[in-house]
């Protein structure tokens, strides 16, 4: 075992958990948002539920880098990593899910909350209450890619 | 395009004619009556609202009532994601219709039965109270109100802490020189309470109780007349008989369950009277005349004058619009557009006088929506399931089947998608044949991609899902091409549109063939030099117009050129739209990749009878999971993509729904009698 598949597994293992953090942090609050609305109006449940959903996917980004990785470093498929840059690429190239994963996923979990609230007042404007949380979604989606490109290319 | 063009009428008719034109109007449902602009102190309104208010306070008692009768019936109540309105001939409303008073008094019988309901399930929690404060004195074979005999007084009470027989006596004699005859009884001593009952001598009753006050001790809060156990007992006999009395009660309202029917049919048709006589609240009127104001499609509007002006005498004129007037639009697309109508409608309609991008758009959304769901499997799932319900509920709402319809397309686009990535339940097929049939799945794929694999190369298909979102934010400039053109502005056209389809295009021609291009993509693209003479002579030409014309609003050149390169910045507008294409891929790699973590999760426990059962669960249970996570991330970022880069090229909205004055159908619809 070298310290470059440490790395490469330490990579793997943050772009999973910090992702995960991240959007365990913004379905929680966003949850607990849509909870209240559904005491007040139970019809409403299929709405909150979608947007208590969305800052859930940087979890998933990060479980795809890590998977993605963990077959191509030897785990579930691939070559093992022998030499110590190999594997302190691996690392870097988990950076941007594992990072952006975990700010984008709280702070997508805060705009669900305040589109949890339009439903409550206006349940008629579910399309756009749905763009406001989509958009801070971009951003995980831009540092997904950048992790998978980064990855597929080492 | 698809906006119906919208003809305002005016409309003067005699009052005796009133309540039949309104109806009439109300079962057409083609016009939407807005009476705000006639304003006139000689005419009068009417005063609706205790009507308005009674019909409406009706129609929620039948819908209580409604309630009611399949909560304890014990019929299935309609409802759901996917229920229909129930069909009834026209023959069936109006028997109905005639027995309304009858329907009536029937529902609020059932309210009131409903309300005794509440009244016995509130005494029984009352009896269940008494009956819990009365435990611990249950050993007490005296009534607890006895004050005592003749010559003894009896005192109950509780006193704090637990206490022996001896502690009491000595607390209630205490300071007392002569002899106290007491008789002390321990009924019950818990939680630090004991429950006691002192038998004194009348004339020492004032002395004893001060002694044992001073101890702690209290008469109960609750006293009841009798022997505790046999009040208890009592009690427990009135719960008893208030549960029979409650289902005696429920029995009744489910016997009238063969009424939901009537109630429902009632229901409907005091809504739509409250709703007329809300309008009847805005319609102004003299002694003998009264006038309407609304809308209706064009199509719809000489028929509609030729009709009431033949019937009802009353004279309509069609009026050109007022200005500050904003016609409601009503979109009609072809079948297949007119599935995206939803979606446009959730951003907000176009105003008159712009163009309808629901084709279009809708064109893209199949496209994009499989892109990202990207999985055969899924996507016949998705179809398949879409059709199975519209075939069963063929009178769906109109918004529900159009979103099932949209979803439908959605569907097969993503089945066309998955083949051409090659992914079917992910690699489902290849790690079966492997893990059951020891298959060499690795080394030749049973399902090859008909395009190629985006895992292998993700880099191509980037390059692809930009190419696909320039022409998407193309064909959006394009609509806003076409509304110039509508409104004969060629010099807008050409400044604002071709301008930068020039700019663009050769933008993109001079990068493909440049260094960072070829190190991105892996080919080095070369073309021949006239290509890449056009490519700079048209960005130039792009780059100038754009500088010379965007700003032409202003006289001031200084200002123009100033506003012109601000606009030329906008390019980094179009570099971050496109670049934001990118969710196609990381989408469409998320599905597939997290459905092969699947599969290989599902084969773990490898081949043999466990194997294929572990392998079947897991399976249903992971897959489920990611069809769903996945169709919601699929749907709302082609909305985005909707929304905020093509729209945001050429569309704002603005424009308000038509909302006709109509029947209002919250539980039945009268089938439309067939036209022999």
């Amino acid at each position: 075992m070298s310290l470059g598949m440490v790395l490469a597994i330490l990579g793997a293992a943050l772009s999973t958990t910090l992702a995960g953090i991240g959007s365990a942090y913004g379905v929680r609050v966003a949850g607990q948002a849509a909870a209240g609305v559904v005491a007040e109006d139970p019809d409403q449940f299929a709405k909150v539920l979608l947007l208590q959903l969305l800052p859930g996917t940087q979890g998933i980004y990060g479980l795809l880098v890590t998977f993605i990785m963990l077959s191509s470093i030897g785990i579930l498929g691939g070559t093992p990593v022998t030499d110590t840059y190999t594997g302190a690429m691996y690392l870097c190239a988990a950076l941007p899910i594992a990072v952006v994963g975990l700010f984008s996923g709280m702070y997508q979990g805060k705009t669900s909350v305040a589109s949890i609230g339009i439903i409550a007042k206006r349940p008629d404007q579910f399309g756009k209450a749905m763009l406001f949380p989509a958009m801070v979604e971009t951003y995980a989606i831009l540092a997904l890619l950048i992790s998978i490109l980064a990855v597929t290319n080492i | 395009m698809a906006i119906v063009d919208m003809q305002k009428l005016s409309v003067s008719a005699e009052r005796k004619h009133r309540k039949a034109i309104l109806e009439t109007l109300q079962a057409m449902g083609v016009m939407q009556i807005e009476n705000n602009a006639i304003d006139d102190p000689e005419l009068e309104k009417m005063d609706t609202r205790t009507a308005v208010t009674t019909f409406e306070k009706n129609a929620d008692t039948l819908s209580d009532a409604l309630k009611l009768l399949y909560q304890y019936s014990g019929k299935k109540k309609p409802g759901g994601l996917f229920s229909e309105k129930k069909e009834i001939d026209k023959a069936v409303y109006e028997k109905a219709i005639q027995s309304q008073t009858a329907h009536m008094k029937k529902a609020q019988s059932i309210v009131q039965i409903e309300k005794s309901i509440e009244e016995a399930k509130a005494r029984i929690h009352r009896d269940e109270d008494r009956i819990t404060a009365l435990a611990p004195w249950m050993k007490l074979d005296i009534p607890m109100n006895l004050r005592g005999t003749k010559t003894t007084r009896a005192l109950i009470g509780t006193m704090p802490g637990i206490l022996t027989e001896a502690d009491v006596i000595e607390a209630a004699s205490k300071d007392m020189t002569f002899p106290v005859p007491l008789e002390v009884t321990i009924l019950t001593a818990e939680a630090n309470i004991t429950y006691v009952v002192v038998i004194c001598l009348h004339r020492q009753r004032d002395q004893v109780l001060e002694n044992l006050r001073q101890a702690g001790f209290a008469r109960p809060t609750q006293v009841e007349e009798g022997v505790p156990s046999e009040v208890a007992e009592n009690l427990q006999k009135d719960i008893e008989a208030q549960n029979l009395q409650i289902e005696k009660l429920q029995n009744r309202i489910a016997s009238m369950a063969d009424a939901t029917d009537d109630f429902e049919i009632t229901s409907d048709y005091y809504r739509t009277r409250a709703e007329k006589y809300r309008l009847l609240s805005t319609i102004p009127q003299s002694k003998h005349i009264f006038f309407l104001e609304g809308w209706v499609a064009k199509e719809n509007a000489e028929p509609l004058k030729k009709m009431l002006e033949d019937k009802f005498g009353a004279l309509v004129e069609l009026e050109e619009i007022r200005e500050g007037e904003l016609e409601p639009t009503l979109l009609r697309n072809k079948p297949f557009a007119r599935n995206a109508e939803g979606i446009l409608e959730s951003y907000g309609l176009p105003t008159h006088g712009r163009a309808d991008p629901t084709f279009v758009m809708s064109i893209f959304y199949v496209i994009f929506f499989g892109m990202m769901l990207s999985d055969a499997g899924y996507g016949i799932l998705m179809a398949v399931g879409c059709a199975v319900i519209l075939k069963k509920k063929p009178r769906l709402e109109e918004s529900l089947k159009k979103m099932l319809q949209l979803f439908f397309w959605c569907g097969i686009s993503t089945t066309f998608w998955g083949f051409m990535y090659g992914g079917f339940f992910g690699d489902v097929i290849d790690v079966v044949a492997k893990t059951f049939f020891g298959y060499p799945a690795e080394l030749t794929p049973i399902l090859k991609p008909l395009w190629f694999a985006p895992l292998d190369d993700p880099m191509r298909l980037l390059i692809w899902c930009m190419l696909f979102g320039l022409i998407h934010l193309f064909a959006g400039l394009a609509i806003k091409g076409y509304e110039y053109l509508k409104n004969k502005d060629v010099v807008g056209f050409l400044s604002d549109v071709v301008a930068w389809y020039f700019f663009i295009t050769g933008l993109v021609l001079m990068l493909i063939p440049s260094d960072i291009f070829a190190s991105i993509s892996g080919t080095h693209y070369v073309f021949p030099d006239v290509v890449n003479t056009i490519a700079k002579i048209i960005t130039l030409i792009g780059l100038v117009t754009i500088l010379l014309m965007s700003g032409r609003a202003n006289k001031n050149w200084g200002l123009r050129i100033a506003l012109g390169a601000y606009d030329i910045y906008g390019v980094m507008n179009w570099l971050s739209d496109v670049l934001s294409y990118s969710r196609l891929l990381a989408l469409g790699l998320a599905t597939g990749v997290i459905a092969s973590v699947i599969n290989m999760m599902a084969s773990i426990a490898g081949g043999g009878f466990f194997g294929a059962i572990i392998f079947i669960v897991v399976f249903l249970a992971g897959h489920t999971l990611n069809i769903g996570i996945n169709a919601l991330g699929a749907y709302v970022h082609t909305n985005r993509l909707q929304y905020v880069e093509f729209f945001g090229k050429f569309y704002d909205g603005g424009g308000r729904p038509f909302k006709p004055f109509k029947m209002i159908n919250q539980y039945v619809e009268i089938k439309e009698e067939k036209q022999s």
